[in-house]
C-alpha cells in the first residue's frame, strides 16, 4: 500500500498529455515586463529608471522588507518605463518594461550545461545566495525561500521533503524538470538539506510518474558516490492524489506528521521546497544564475500543439501562445496554473511570473459550471476536504457572514484546492463563498493581532 | 366520591393561589426597570428592521435614542424627518432635519458605453467577481453587473435593467437605508441629497484611470479632463484621482457642468425641462469671454497705472 496524506482528497483524471514535450527554449520577445509582486510579502523597489542598460541577471527591483525578494532583469535590454500595468487579472501593479536587445549576462553567471557538484560549506553564504538569487517557491505560493530556510529560533528541522507531487492534472513542467535536470534538482536538494542541519531529504513522487521516479532513483545512486553529502536522499513514490502537492497533505503523506491550525511546517519539523525551487537553488548557489526564466507548460485538450517551454520572466502570455500557433477558436478560457488552483486570464497581454507554471486552454464543453441547486446533505464535500473542514457549514455562515461562527469552524485553514467545489453534486460555489469568508476572517485575526 | 372532586377541585385552587403568589413575589423581586419611552419609539418606527440606522434593527434603535440625551448621529433613513420628529416628540428633545436621501448608480458603463473584453462566467456575485479580478470589462472601477445591490435591497427598490446591464433605483420606494451601498465592492452607489423635487446632478462615473485608457473602457467615463470644475461658479466640483465629484450641499442645480461634459458623464435627474445643451454652452461660453475680457481690460489698466506712476514721481 502506497502512502498518501489521511483525510479527503480526490482523484481527478491526471490529463497530463503534455509530458511527452521535452522543454524547448521559448525565443525571447521583444519586450518583457517584469512585475514588482511575484512573490508573497511585500512588493519589490524598482532600482532602475527609463533609459537604464540592464543585462540578463542584473537586479531592477531590491526587497521591500524581510519577506520579500530581489527581482533580476532576465533580458538585456533598455528600460522603457516603470510604470503601473494591468496584471492577469487586469489589477495594476508596479511593473518595469524593457525593450529586449540581445542577450548579454552579467559577468559571472555561469551559463553552460557543465554540472557542478561541489556544494560549499558555509550555510550562511549559501542562504545569501539564495536571497540574492531572488528564489521564491515555485510551488505556486512564491514565498521567498531564504525566509523559510531561515525558521525562528528554537524551531528544529527534522527533514527536507522535496514536492514533485505535481498532483494538478494537466501540469507537467515539474516532470519534465525531474528528467532532463534531475541532477541538479538533486544536488539543490542536497544543499537544502545542508542548510536545514543535514537533515535526511526525501524526493516525493506520484506514482504516476514512474520514470521519474525511476531517473531520480539512479541519480541519486551515481552522485552518493562522487560525494557523502549526497547520501540521505531518498525517493518515495506516493498514491496518486489530489492535493499531495500541498505542503500539509504531503508532510502528513511523508512523516505521518499533521501541522496544527495556523502553525508553520516548521513545528512539525518539516521544510517543503518544489522541484523548480530546487533547481534554482542549484542555479543561484552553484552557479550564480538567479532566477531569470522558469519552465511553463501550455496544454490544452484543444490545443493543437502541447509544449513545455522553457520561459524568461516576464515573457507576455499572447507571445506565448502566438509561438506555438496562437490561441485556438474553441478555447473560451486560459488559465493560469492548473485547472483546480490555476487563476483564469483576463488580460493576455499580462506576463509571466516567476511563479507561473502552466497555461491551460479550455474549451467551453470543459469550464462552463452548471447551474447550482439546494445543498442535499450528502457529505461529500465533508468527506472530500483535506483539511477536515466541513464545507457546506462554511458555506451557509459565509453567506450570512458570521465571522465568529466562520472562525470557530476554521475557516481560516482553507487552502483553497477546491476539492469541495470539485466533489459537490449540487454545483453549489462553495469555494468562491468560502474564499470571500476567509478573506474577511484572516483580516480580522490580522486587526485583533494588530490592535494588542 | 363527591368529597373526591370537591378536594381534587380545592387543592388545585390552593395549589395555583400559592404559585401565583410566588410567581408575583418573584417578579417583583427581580423586575427590569425599562423605559418606557422605549415602546412609545419603538411603535414610531417603520419596524423594517433593515439596519440602515446602523443599529441591529428598529428596537436596538430606539433603546440608542431613548438613553442618548441627544439625536446626534441617530436617525432613521428610512422613517425621514417624519419619524425623527415624532421620536423627538415622544422624548422631548429637538430632532434636526436632515436633507431626504436616495440611492444613485454611479456608473454609466451601459453595455454599448462600456464594451465587454472577456467573458465571466463564475459565480454571479459582485463580490466573488471583485475578488477574482478587475471585471469583464476594461473598467475597474464600474459596476459589475452581478446585482449584489438588488440582492441586498429589502424594500424591492432597486432592479438591474437587462438592457444596461446597470441597476435601476426605484425613487419612489427607495428609503435610502444605505444597504446596497454596504453591498457594493466598488462604491458605486451612494446616498445623495434627494434635491428639491428630485432634481440633482452627479456624476455617473467613478473611473480613475487617466483620461485616454478611461476613454476607451467606456464612451461615458469622466475622464478627468476639469472642464466641469472650471465651469462651475459656485465652487461644488471637485476633481480628484481623474474623477469629478460633484457636492449636492453647495450645488445650485444650474446644470452648466452637465452641458459641458465632453463624454455626458454628468447627470441630471428629474428635471422638469429637457437640457438645452447649445443654449447653455453659448451661455457659459459668452460668460467666459467676458471675463476673459475684463480680466484683460483690468490688466491694462493695471499696467498703465504702473507706468504712469514713475512718471508722476519724476513729474514731483
Amino acid at each position: 500500500m502506497k502512502r498518501t496524506f489521511s483525510i479527503g482528497g480526490v482523484h481527478p483524471h491526471d490529463s497530463k498529455i503534455s509530458r511527452g514535450c521535452a522543454i524547448e527554449p521559448l525565443p525571447l520577445p521583444p519586450t518583457v515586463y517584469l512585475s514588482v509582486a511575484q512573490h508573497i510579502g511585500a512588493p519589490a523597489k524598482p532600482v532602475v529608471a527609463p533609459g537604464d542598460k540592464v543585462k540578463v541577471g542584473q537586479v531592477v527591483a531590491e526587497p521591500g522588507g524581510f519577506v520579500s525578494a530581489f527581482i533580476h532583469s532576465s533580458v538585456s535590454g533598455t528600460v522603457k518605463s516603470v510604470a503601473p500595468r494591468k496584471d492577469l487579472a487586469g489589477n495594476e501593479v508596479m511593473t518595469i518594461e524593457i525593450a529586449v536587445e540581445g542577450d548579454e549576462w552579467m559577468e559571472g553567471i555561469d551559463t553552460s550545461d557543465t554540472i557542478l557538484t561541489e556544494i560549499p560549506d558555509d550555510n550562511k553564504a549559501i542562504i545569501e545566495k539564495i536571497r540574492l538569487g531572488g528564489v521564491v517557491g515555485l510551488g505556486g505560493a512564491t514565498f521567498p525561500t531564504h525566509v523559510k530556510l531561515s525558521p525562528p529560533p528554537g524551531s528544529k528541522c527534522g527533514m527536507v521533503i522535496i514536492n514533485a507531487c505535481e498532483c494538478e492534472p494537466y501540469l507537467t513542467s515539474d516532470f519534465r524538470t525531474l528528467l532532463e535536470k534531475g541532477e541538479q534538482v538533486v544536488i539543490g536538494a542536497a544543499i537544502l538539506r545542508q542548510v536545514m542541519g543535514n537533515v535526511p531529504c526525501t524526493i516525493g513522487i506520484e506514482e504516476n510518474k514512474p520514470e521519474a521516479i525511476e531517473h531520480i532513483k539512479a541519480v541519486i545512486e551515481k552522485l552518493s558516490k562522487i560525494s557523502p553529502k549526497y547520501q540521505g536522499i531518498s525517493v518515495l513514490s506516493l498514491k496518486k492524489r489530489y492535493p499531495q502537492g500541498g505542503e500539509k497533505q504531503l508532510i502528513d503523506a511523508v512523516m505521518h506528521r499533521q501541522v496544527g491550525s495556523g502553525a508553520l511546517p516548521i513545528s512539525v519539523g518539516a521544510v517543503v521546497q518544489n522541484v523548480a525551487t530546487a533547481l534554482a537553488v542549484y542555479d543561484a548557489v552553484l552557479k550564480n544564475k538567479p532566477i531569470v526564466d522558469n519552465s511553463v507548460t501550455v496544454t490544452g485538450e484543444c490545443f493543437p500543439r502541447q509544449a513545455n517551454l522553457l520561459v524568461r520572466v516576464g515573457t507576455p502570455l499572447r507571445f506565448i501562445l502566438d509561438y506555438l500557433g496562437g490561441l485556438p477558436e474553441n478555447a473560451v478560457k486560459v488559465i493560469s496554473g492548473g485547472p483546480m488552483m490555476g487563476r483564469a486570464v483576463s488580460n493576455l497581454d499580462a506576463a509571466t511570473l516567476k511563479g507561473t507554471g502552466a497555461l491551460l486552454m479550455l474549451t467551453e464543453a470543459q469550464t462552463r459550471r452548471k447551474p447550482a441547486s439546494n445543498c442535499i446533505r450528502c457529505g461529500k464535500c465533508a468527506d472530500a476536504c483535506p483539511m477536515g473542514l466541513e464545507p457546506f457549514l462554511l458555506n451557509r455562515l459565509a453567506k450570512v457572514d458570521d465571522l465568529e461562527a466562520l472562525e470557530a469552524n476554521a475557516v481560516q485553514d482553507c487552502i483553497e484546492c477546491g476539492c469541495c467545489l470539485y466533489s459537490c453534486p449540487a454545483n453549489i460555489p462553495l469555494l468562491d463563498n468560502i474564499r470571500l469568508a476567509k478573506g474577511a476572517v484572516l483580516r480580522a485575526i490580522r486587526a485583533r493581532a494588530t490592535k494588542k | 366520591m363527591t368529597q373526591t372532586i370537591i378536594w381534587t377541585i380545592a387543592i388545585v385552587t390552593a395549589l395555583g393561589l400559592v404559585l401565583a403568589l410566588v410567581l408575583y413575589l418573584v417578579a417583583e423581586k427581580f423586575k427590569v426597570e425599562e423605559d418606557p419611552r422605549i415602546d412609545e419609539v419603538e411603535k414610531t418606527m417603520p419596524g423594517a428592521n433593515c439596519g440602515g440606522c446602523g443599529f441591529a434593527g428598529c428596537r436596538a434603535f430606539a433603546e440608542a435614542a431613548v438613553s442618548s440625551e441627544t439625536l446626534d448621529g441617530i436617525f432613521c433613513p428610512v422613517g425621514g424627518n417624519d419619524t425623527m420628529a415624532k421620536v423627538a416628540g415622544i422624548l422631548g428633545i429637538e430632532a434636526v432635519a436632515k436633507a431626504p436621501m436616495v440611492a444613485v448608480v454611479r456608473c454609466n458603463g451601459t453595455c454599448q458605453n462600456r464594451p465587454k473584453v472577456n467573458d465571466y462566467d463564475g459565480y454571479p456575485s459582485c463580490r466573488v467577481k471583485a475578488s477574482l479580478y478587475s471585471g469583464d470589462t476594461a473598467c475597474a472601477w464600474g459596476c459589475l453587473g452581478c446585482g449584489d445591490c438588488v440582492a441586498a435591497c429589502t424594500f424591492g427598490a432597486l432592479s438591474m435593467d437587462p438592457e444596461t446591464g446597470l441597476p435601476v433605483v426605484d425613487e419612489a420606494k427607495c428609503t435610502a437605508c444605505g444597504a446596497c451601498v454596504k453591498a457594493c465592492p466598488k462604491s458605486v452607489m451612494e446616498l445623495r441629497a434627494k434635491g428639491p423635487r428630485g432634481m440633482r446632478e452627479y456624476v455617473s462615473c467613478l473611473n480613475r484611470d487617466k483620461g485616454p485608457s478611461a476613454k476607451k473602457a467606456c464612451a461615458a467615463a469622466c475622464i478627468g479632463c476639469g472642464i466641469c470644475v472650471k465651469t462651475c461658479t459656485h465652487g461644488a466640483i471637485v476633481l480628484e484621482n481623474n474623477v469629478a465629484y460633484i457636492d449636492s450641499s453647495k450645488c445650485k442645480l444650474c446644470r452648466e457642468c452637465e452641458a459641458l461634459c465632453p463624454t455626458g458623464a454628468i447627470h441630471g435627474v428629474n428635471f422638469p425641462k429637457p437640457l438645452d445643451k447649445d443654449a447653455v454652452k453659448a451661455r457659459v461660453q459668452e460668460r467666459q469671454r467676458k471675463a476673459r475680457e475684463a480680466a484683460a481690460a483690468a490688466a491694462k489698466a493695471a499696467a498703465e497705472a504702473a507706468a504712469q506712476e514713475p512718471q508722476k514721481k519724476e513729474e514731483e
